[in-house]
């Protein structure tokens, strides 16, 4: 059996899960009705978090993105200065940290998709849920018992295929911002305690030598400029 | 006959096209079988693709079951193996 049977198969046990059927048609409609309203919650939400991972990732590569153009003007001045060591090491720092804002950029453009894909989704299933309302009013003012059966067997069937989809669109949807969000509190982590500071981040060692050059060229213009005033 | 590509919606296209997914869903079959990772993804987006190109998208307001359903396109080797295993995609 292929992929796209076994596919169905699954497909359908969900949806017989999420379809109870009543004994009564009209509890029935009513039933699936608050259930669908139950899952486009689901998607608003999920819409919402997914937002909101993008953004936290967004926040992250801006950081990463600043911490970059502090070693790359520590590398410049180092350069001034003659001091190759110093530049060297802030340019290697830079280059962990570069890698670190590719990776970033590859989780923010796969979230994008997902928010795209979720949007799409919610708007689908929310007009469809409002013909669904529709419908099962009509079914309800217009059908015998008998007949609505069937009717109610019809509707229920298609939105509860709808629903399924849904549901696990969400679910995976989930499961992803988690992964990202597990690795992402890592780096934030690797930040704040000083790991990535050691390798790459602040480059305070850096900044102190540099200081250091710089105050020591400031004694040796002042010097400079003392002994032309006293004529020596 | 009606399509959907889960996560993205249902398409209408030919029943032509059977002959035709039915070929890709066997070296599916294989490809996930030897745990050909880079060979399944590529058979899986040909799969969609040629779902998208020869169907329509069927409207929001249509509300209907389909013949076929076609997993989703972010599909891992992993998730197709625990659906060939019977378990499912996402647990209960």
């Amino acid at each position: 059996m292929g992929l796209l049977n076994r596919m169905g198969t699954v497909m359908k046990s969900k949806m017989n899960r999420m379809v109870d059927r009543m004994e009564d048609p009209a509890e029935t409609l009513d039933y699936s009705y608050q259930k669908q309203l139950e899952v486009l919650q689901k998607v608003k939400r999920g819409v919402a978090e997914v937002t909101t991972s993008k953004k936290r990732l967004e926040l992250q590569k801006a950081k990463l993105m600043q911490s970059m153009d502090r070693l790359d003007d520590q590398a410049k001045e180092a350069i001034r200065l003659d001091r190759e060591d110093l530049a060297r090491s802030a340019l290697e720092r830079k280059n962990t940290l570069q890698s670190q804002a590719d990776d970033l950029d590859r989780q923010i453009v796969d979230l994008k998709g997902e928010q795209a894909k979720l949007v799409a989704t919610e708007r689908r299933l929310s007009t469809k849920v409002e013909i669904f309302r529709t419908r099962k009013e009509t079914i309800k003012a217009q059908y015998s018992a008998a007949e609505a059966q069937v009717k109610v067997s019809e509707a229920v069937t298609g939105i509860g295929e709808e629903m399924a989809d849904v549901g696990m669109a969400v679910q995976r949807a989930e499961e992803k911002t988690e992964t990202m969000k597990a690795r992402s509190a890592a780096l934030d982590e690797l930040m704040d305690d000083g790991t990535l500071k050691e390798v790459t981040g602040s480059g305070d060692d850096i900044d102190a030598e540099l200081a250091k050059i710089r105050a020591a060229g400031g004694v040796d213009s002042e010097l400079a400029r003392l002994k032309a005033e006293e004529g020596r | 006959m009606i399509i959907r590509i889960m996560g993205e919606g249902q398409y209408r296209v030919p029943s032509s096209l059977l002959d035709e997914l039915n070929v890709i869903d066997n070296r599916i079959v294989d490809l996930v079988a030897k745990e050909d990772e880079g060979g399944y993804k590529n058979e899986l987006a040909r799969l969609i693709s040629a779902v998208k190109e020869k169907g329509t998208p069927l409207g929001p307001e249509e509300i209907v079951e389909s013949d076929l359903i076609v997993p989703p396109e972010d599909l891992t080797l992993e998730e197709a193996e625990k659906i060939f295993g019977g378990s499912g995609l996402i647990e209960d």
